[in-house]
C-alpha cells in the first residue's frame, strides 16, 4: 500500500451529500449564461482588498519566503521521448492478472488520448504544437503528426468520425478524420471566444450526452480573483454556436467524463500551491446543477478550507463539495467512467483517474492511476490506488496524464514525461473470455 | 533506436575531467554552431548567446524546438534540421562543459546595479536560475551572458514573440517593463 496515500477516512464521506438532484439533462432555464456574464450568484458582491500580484511567475504566487519552499519548481519533462527499451515497465505495479505493455513509444510530450472507431489512437501535447495519430497497420504501429502549429493543443475528442482540438484560444475540427489521416486538411475552427492566456490556458474537452463540446478555461493564475471569463466549465454546440458556462469556481481541470448511466458530469480538478504541504485536497467533483454549481475557488480550497487570502468573510458551505479528495497537491487529470467489458465486475462503472503526481510538496504523492467505486446514486464508495510506482525515491520515472478504454475492455494510458502510452490488459487466457 | 546512445560516453569523458573541455573536439555537427557562438563557450558575435556552462537540460530543449519548429529562428531552425536524437544530446553535453562566459572587464555602474538587484529579488529570478544565476537542468545560466542578446531574449518572452516549452517567462514578466529588461540585461551580464 502506498503510504502516502489519504487514509480511507480522509475522504469525504459520501453522505453529506444530496441525493441525486437531476437525471435529466435539461438546464435549468435561470441557471443558463452566456460567458461573458459575471460571475453566478453564489459568489459575493464585494470582493476583499488584496495586496497588488507579487511580480512572480503564476505558479510562484502566494509561494512564502522559506528555504526548503524555494526548492520546489514545477516539473519540467526532458523534452526527447525515451526509447522504448528505457521505459519504466518494469518499475509500475498492477493488480493481480494485469498486464502493462508499451502500446506507443515516441510520442513527445504525450498527453490526451482518445480512440477512433476505426481504431486510430489521437494523442494530444501541451507543451508541443501538435497532436499526433498512433495507426495500426497489420499489427505494427507508426506514430504521424495528424497536425501542428497549434497552440497547446492539449484537449481532443471524437465524434461521428470528427476530431475536435481545443488549444488555448481555439476549437478546431477535422471532419472523418479516419479517412484523411494519409493527407489531413488544417483543422477548421469552431470557436474562437476564448482567453488567450498561457497560464491554466490548455483544456481538456469532451462530448457530453446532449452532443455538446465541454471545456475549461482555468485561473489565469496560481491564487487570484480569477476575471469572469476563467475558472468555469463551459459548453457549446458541436457548430460553436450557444456558448454556456457549466459551472464555475473550478480553478483548473485536465479530466472529465460522463457518468454512463446518470449522464452526470464528472471532472478532476487540481488546487492552489503554496498553502503547506498536504493542503489542500486535489478533488473530484459532480455537476448536479448545470449553470447554478459553484466549486469555490478563489474562496475555498479542497472543498474544506476557507482560503487564507479570499476566504474571509467566506464558508466553504456556499460552495458545491467535491465528491471526493484525492490527495494535497496530488495533480489529478485524465478520468474515465470504465465501461469496457475485459476487467473484473468490481470495475464496472468505476473512475480510473490518473494522478499526475505532485511538484508543490517536498516529498512527492501521486504518480499513478486510482480507482474511484461508486454506489448507484454516483456517490463515492472508495478510492484506491490501482497502478503504482511511476514515482520511484522522490522523483519521476514517469507521469500518467491520461486514460482511455479500448473497444476490447483493455485501457491505454498516456504519460507525457516519457513520450509514451501504455495498454492495460487482463486475464491469462483471450480476451473474450469473460462474458 | 539510435537515441542517446553516444551520449552517456561522451558527457563521461568530460565530467572526468581528465580531458579538459577546449581539447575535445566538438561533435561534427556542433563546429558551424561554434562559429558565431564561440569555440571557448564565450560568444563575440553581436545577439548571438555565449553558450558555455548552460546546463544540458535547457540546451537540449532548445535544441530540440529548433528542430521541430517551436522556436522558429533563422538560422538555428535550419541548422538543425534532420539532427537525430543523439546529435541534440551529443550537443548538449558537450556545450554544457564548455567553460561559462565572463563578464566585461570594466567594473559596473554600482548604483545601476543595486537597483537592478531590487528588481531580480522582487522577481524571484534568483530562484530558479539559482542565486548565482549558474541555472540547472531546464532553467538557462544568465550569469554574464551577452547584454544584448538578454535583452532580445527578455523582450521576446515579454512581447510573446518567443515562446519558452513552459509558459513561465511570459508570466514572470507580464508586470515587468521594458525599461526594467533593460535594467536586468544589465545586472545579469555584469556579474562577478
Amino acid at each position: 500500500m502506498n503510504t502516502a496515500w489519504p487514509r480511507p477516512s480522509a475522504l469525504l464521506p459520501a453522505a453529506i451529500l444530496t441525493a441525486v438532484m437531476a437525471l435529466s439533462l435539461s438546464w435549468p432555464a435561470g441557471g443558463q449564461q452566456t460567458p461573458a456574464t459575471p460571475p453566478a450568484a453564489t459568489g459575493p458582491a464585494a470582493q476583499p482588498a488584496v495586496p497588488a500580484p507579487a511580480p512572480a511567475p503564476s505558479w510562484a504566487q502566494a509561494r512564502p519566503q522559506n528555504a526548503a519552499a524555494e526548492t520546489l519548481a514545477p516539473q519540467v519533462a526532458p523534452p526527447l521521448p525515451a526509447p522504448v527499451d528505457r521505459l519504466p515497465l518494469a518499475e509500475l505495479k498492477v493488480p493481480k492478472n494485469f498486464r502493462l505493455e508499451v502500446y506507443a513509444g515516441g510520442l513527445a510530450n504525450a498527453r490526451s488520448i482518445r480512440i477512433g472507431d476505426k481504431g486510430t489512437v489521437f494523442v494530444s501535447t501541451r507543451t508541443l504544437d501538435r497532436v499526433y495519430a498512433v495507426v495500426d497497420r497489420n499489427g505494427k504501429r507508426e506514430v504521424r503528426v495528424l497536425a501542428r502549429g497549434l497552440n497547446s493543443p492539449n484537449g481532443i475528442a471524437l465524434h461521428d468520425g470528427t476530431l475536435y482540438i481545443a488549444e488555448i484560444n481555439r476549437i478546431s475540427k477535422i471532419d472523418n478524420v479516419e479517412e484523411r489521416l494519409d493527407n489531413p486538411p488544417k483543422p477548421a475552427v469552431i470557436y474562437s471566444d476564448l482567453p488567450n492566456v498561457a497560464p491554466h490556458g490548455w483544456k481538456f474537452l469532451t462530448v457530453g450526452p446532449d452532443n455538446k463540446l465541454y471545456f475549461n478555461i482555468g485561473a489565469p493564475c496560481n491564487i487570484c480573483m480569477p476575471p469572469p471569463t476563467h475558472a468555469q466549465l463551459r459548453r457549446i454546440n458541436l457548430d460553436g454556436s450557444g456558448a454556456e458556462v457549466v459551472a464555475r469556481g473550478i480553478r483548473q481541470v485536465v479530466g472529465m467524463d460522463f457518468h454512463p448511466v446518470l449522464k452526470q458530469l464528472y471532472f478532476t480538478e487540481n488546487q492552489r500551491d503554496w498553502m503547506s504541504e498536504n493542503e489542500p485536497q486535489d478533488k473530484l467533483n459532480r455537476v448536479l446543477h448545470p449553470g447554478q454549481d459553484n466549486f469555490g475557488y478563489p474562496y475555498c480550497d479542497g472543498g474544506d478550507i476557507a482560503d487564507p487570502i479570499y476566504g474571509w468573510g467566506h464558508s466553504c458551505d456556499e460552495f458545491t463539495k467535491p465528491i471526493a479528495q484525492l490527495g494535497p497537491h496530488s495533480a489529478p487529470l485524465g478520468m474515465r467512467f470504465y465501461t469496457g467489458h475485459m476487467f473484473p465486475r468490481e470495475y464496472d462503472g468505476a473512475i480510473f483517474i490518473a494522478r499526475h503526481g505532485s511538484w508543490n510538496k517536498t516529498k512527492k504523492i501521486g504518480g499513478d492511476i486510482v480507482v474511484a467505486k461508486l454506489n448507484t446514486d454516483g456517490t463515492v464508495r472508495s478510492v484506491q490506488p490501482f497502478i503504482t510506482g511511476f514515482l520511484q525515491n522522490n522523483k519521476y520515472v514517469g507521469r500518467p496524464v491520461d486514460v482511455e478504454v479500448m473497444k476490447d475492455g483493455s485501457m491505454l494510458i498516456s504519460d507525457d514525461w516519457n513520450g509514451a502510452v501504455y495498454r492495460l490488459t487482463y486475464g491469462t487466457t483471450r480476451v473474450s473470455s469473460r462474458r | 533506436m539510435a537515441h542517446g546512445v553516444a551520449a552517456p560516453a561522451l558527457a563521461a569523458i568530460l565530467l572526468a575531467g581528465a580531458v579538459p573541455a577546449s581539447a575535445a573536439a566538438p561533435p561534427a555537427k556542433l563546429e558551424v554552431c561554434l562559429a558565431c557562438h564561440g569555440t571557448n563557450g564565450q560568444s563575440q558575435t553581436e545577439n548571438v548567446p555565449s553558450l558555455g556552462g548552460l546546463p544540458s537540460q535547457y540546451v537540449l530543449t532548445q535544441l530540440f524546438m529548433f528542430r521541430e519548429e517551436l522556436r522558429q529562428v533563422e538560422p538555428m531552425t535550419d541548422l538543425t534540421k534532420g539532427w537525430a536524437d543523439a546529435d541534440l544530446q551529443q550537443s548538449a553535453d558537450f556545450i554544457a562543459a564548455l567553460p561559462p562566459p565572463k563578464p566585461p572587464k570594466a567594473p559596473a555602474d554600482p548604483v545601476r546595479m543595486a537597483r537592478a538587484r531590487a528588481l531580480v529579488e522582487q522577481s524571484h529570478c534568483n530562484v530558479c536560475h539559482r542565486p548565482d544565476f549558474s541555472g540547472e537542468q531546464n532553467v538557462p545560466r544568465l550569469a554574464d551572458q551577452r547584454e544584448d542578446y538578454l535583452l532580445k531574449a527578455l523582450r521576446g518572452y515579454k512581447s510573446g514573440t518567443r515562446h519558452g516549452y513552459e509558459p513561465t517567462m511570459a508570466e514572470a514578466l507580464q508586470p515587468v517593463d521594458d525599461a526594467q529588461l533593460v535594467e536586468l540585461a544589465y545586472y545579469l551580464s555584469h556579474l562577478r
